[in-house]
């Protein structure tokens, strides 16, 4: 899942200067999941705007929609109208949704109200927890399924660096260990040998460092047309 | 000033206020909930919204809640909201929250009171009459 979190009221303020009509924009899937922006969210951010905009004495329009996803095209074909009425669409998805609809609909302006954080899971509730960090070559098969990338603060590939103590990392003691989670876990499996195994340096053009990514189906081109 | 009151403890106080004649401010609205967890963040943000000028919120005492966590949920997102308000600019103590058991009515007159008095502090509620749009 991709965690965001809402940007801080004064900010998306700043940004809406200027523009009369908004539509706060939800997203479904995500944003909604992680308490940033899905309709709950929409609905107390508009509340939170509408308040703000009177105590200073402005008079704004706040629409409020949610889709099922901003990051795919047929979700957003609902919206088409409804853009029309508003001077602006304040998105409350990741930066995809947003960079979605500035695709979608060139002519219109998009705002990000949420940023978009990492790639992870629900620890607990209302508590996320990054586990990925999309590097385009999974590794997680020689490390216990703990990825020594997204969750190691130096992003170390063979073992623990000096700044472990106790299981928790040198940057928090709030933060655990990756490596003494790898270490535990595999010892937990009787799999400790695979860490005698030297990680040689890791190609990084499989992930953000290659340039934009693409993945092109198999079994389906470009153009839609399946493949046999 | 607007109240959320749980149904399993703090209306029941406002009841026995009642029956031993003790008066509370005419200028208090209580809306019974089936608990305090179950007002959601919207429901407070439109009491402000419609122009309270403060906003209560009455739940069980955390260890003795009927729906066993309703009113540590109640205690989160009032603490969220105060955040929200500071940042609009209404001010954070226009919303406060209280736990109670359901024996104690003369601590409810009390609590009212109490919160009447820090609301008048702050003045009128700046969107008391302004329009929603």
């Amino acid at each position: 899942m991709i965690i965001t979190k809402q940007k801080p009221l004064e900010e998306i303020r700043k940004m809406l200067a200027g523009y009369g009509k908004i539509l706060i924009l939800g997203c479904g899937t995500c944003s909604t999941v992680c308490f940033a922006g899905g309709e709950r969210e929409v609905a107390i951010l508009a509340s939170s705007l509408r308040m703000a905009e009177k105590i200073d004495g402005k008079e704004k329009t706040f629409f409020e929609h949610t889709v099922k996803r901003q990051c795919d095209w047929e979700f957003l074909d609902e919206i088409a109208e409804k853009i029309k009425e508003a001077d602006v669409i304040l998105s409350l998805s990741c930066g995809v949704g947003v960079q979605a609809i500035a695709e979608r609909f060139p002519n219109s302006r998009v705002l990000p109200g949420i940023n978009t954080c990492f790639l992870g899971l629900t620890a607990e509730p209302g508590i996320w927890s990054e586990r990925c960090d999309a590097c385009g070559n999974c590794l997680v098969h020689e490390t216990g399924g703990i990825c020594p990338i997204a969750r190691c603060a130096k992003g170390l590939f063979n073992g623990p660096c000096g700044g472990s103590v106790e299981g928790k990392c040198e940057i928090s003691p709030d933060v655990p260990c990756a490596w003494q989670l790898i270490i535990d876990h595999l010892a937990a499996l009787g799999q400790l040998d695979k860490l005698e195994a030297i990680q040689s340096p890791k190609d990084w053009s499989t992930g953000h460092s290659g340039g934009p990514g693409k993945i092109v189906s198999p079994v389906q081109d470009e153009s839609g047309e399946k493949k046999p | 000033m607007v109240v959320f009151s749980c149904s399993w403890c703090c209306y029941q106080m406002a009841d026995l206020s009642g029956a031993t004649q003790l008066d509370y401010s005419p200028h208090v609205k209580i809306n019974i909930v089936p608990c305090s967890g179950r007002v959601e963040i919207i429901d407070l943000m439109r009491a402000f919204e419609s122009g309270a000028d403060g906003v209560l919120m009455l739940g069980c005492l955390e260890d003795k809640c009927y729906h066993q966590n309703g009113s540590l949920t109640a205690k989160r997102r009032v603490s969220y909201i105060k955040g929200l308000l500071k940042d609009i600019g209404l001010g954070e103590k226009r919303l406060e929250m209280f736990t109670l058991s359901p024996s104690s009515g003369p601590k409810l007159e009390e609590i009212i009171e109490n919160m009447i008095e820090q609301v008048k502090g702050l003045g009128s509620s700046p969107l008391k009459g302004k329009s929603k749009t």
